[in-house]
């Protein structure tokens, strides 16, 4: 009996993974899918980043005009979210989020540094994203750079960012919309989704400072 | 137009959120919860909320927003897939089906404000046409609510001046 219930694990076990390799085919492994960059990358996805993979050099300038690179990222935790200003949904919600979360952290949210870094260097200025930026925590570091260093920036963080030509001559961008959080080392640790609830989100990040 | 029932105004002292709600008829249709997010600085874009209700037993659609406060305005669409957020326009408007309803709120369907005149600022009324296709053009406003709200109850949002 016991070798009749093995072999018949072994089968499921088949068809499971059979089972995986047909979504993962129907899923689509076009070059703008996330499989496809999956693929192309030979990473994790954007959706799933796996610890390690994300994160790298960078260089760019922040809402006050001056350079800042992944130094900035060491010797603290860090929170990076990655939107633009003419963004009417997630990218305001998010940005008031982390303003609530860093005020609810109080003292503590002073160890943490918190980014918004565009996918949208064409319109989003340094004067753009300075006057953006008003409307949240003073803490939080805008940054922005010429198309080609946000491009590797992007690439680094694993981050799927697309235009979305609109008619009359507009775009929209489709974007990852997690927050990403790194250690002290700059190493990232995990991401606040979108859809986690305020309470989620919260312990996420104050596990990050060490407080519980 | 515009009408303030008795039952809204019951809402507005009774509520928890200080909101004086209004309500709208247009044809069979029924406007509520209308709604924009306060924008930031120089933000070149804004999302308008709304619930119709349909008390007739034929569909009708949302075929048009604006406001003489904003560019353009655009019925958009977000969605959010293995973590992306990706936003589309709405092709041929909103339909709300006869005896239904339909809710435009953030994270799915909205209105959106492109080139807003002046930011949209916490307390205000913003100005907005809807044309639909068989109840026509009503013009009316939305209120505006805080940056991070996130619905028309959302019981986060900072203390707001009772309407006259």
């Amino acid at each position: 009996m016991n070798g009749l219930r093995a072999i018949r694990i072994g089968l499921w076990a088949i068809v499971g993974l059979a089972a995986i390799a047909v979504v993962a085919l129907t899923v689509g492994t076009g070059p703008d899918s996330l499989l496809g960059r999956f693929l192309t990358g030979g990473e994790p996805a954007a959706g799933s980043p796996g610890v390690g993979s994300v994160g790298g050099p960078f260089s760019l300038v922040n809402q006050r005009g001056e350079t800042v690179t992944e130094a900035a990222l060491k010797g603290h935790p860090s929170a990076l979210f990655f939107g633009y200003t003419y963004c009417p949904d997630v990218c305001p919600t998010t940005l008031a989020d982390l303003t609530a979360w860093m005020k609810e952290l109080g003292p503590d949210a002073d160890r943490l540094k918190v980014f918004f870094v565009t996918v949208d260097p064409e319109r989003d200025t340094v004067e753009q994203m300075a006057a953006y930026l008003a409307a949240f925590d003073p803490r939080i570091t805008g940054l922005t750079g010429p198309p080609p260093a946000i491009d590797a920036m992007l690439k680094e963080y694993r981050i799927y960012a697309r235009k979305v030509p609109q008619e009359g001559g507009g775009y929209l961008m489709d974007h990852s919309a997690a927050v990403y959080l790194f250690d002290n080392n700059a190493a990232f640790t995990a991401t606040v989704d979108y859809t986690d609830p305020p309470s989620a989100a919260l312990a996420k990040l104050k596990r990050l400072v060490g407080v519980s | 137009m515009l009408r303030m029932t008795l039952a809204a105004w019951a809402a507005a002292f009774l509520a928890v959120s200080p909101l004086a709600a209004h309500e709208v008829k247009v044809g069979n249709l029924e406007l509520t919860q209308l709604w924009a997010r306060a924008t930031p600085p120089n933000a070149p874009t804004a999302g308008g909320y709304l619930t119709i209700a349909n008390r007739g037993a034929e569909p009708d659609t949302l075929v048009a927003a604006a406001s003489p406060l904003a560019a353009k305005g655009e019925l958009h669409v977000m969605a959010m897939k293995d973590g992306i957020m990706t936003m589309r326009p709405v092709e041929g408007g909103i339909e709300i089906p006869g005896g239904g309803s339909v809710t435009l709120a953030p994270d799915g369907l909205h209105i959106m404000f492109v080139g807003p005149k002046a930011p949209l600022r916490e307390g205000d009324r913003f100005p907005v046409s809807l044309t639909f296709a068989k109840a026509g053009k009503v013009d009316t406003f939305l209120h505006v609510l805080a940056i991070g709200a996130k619905g028309y109850g959302d019981h986060d949002m900072p203390d707001m001046k009772m309407a006259p």
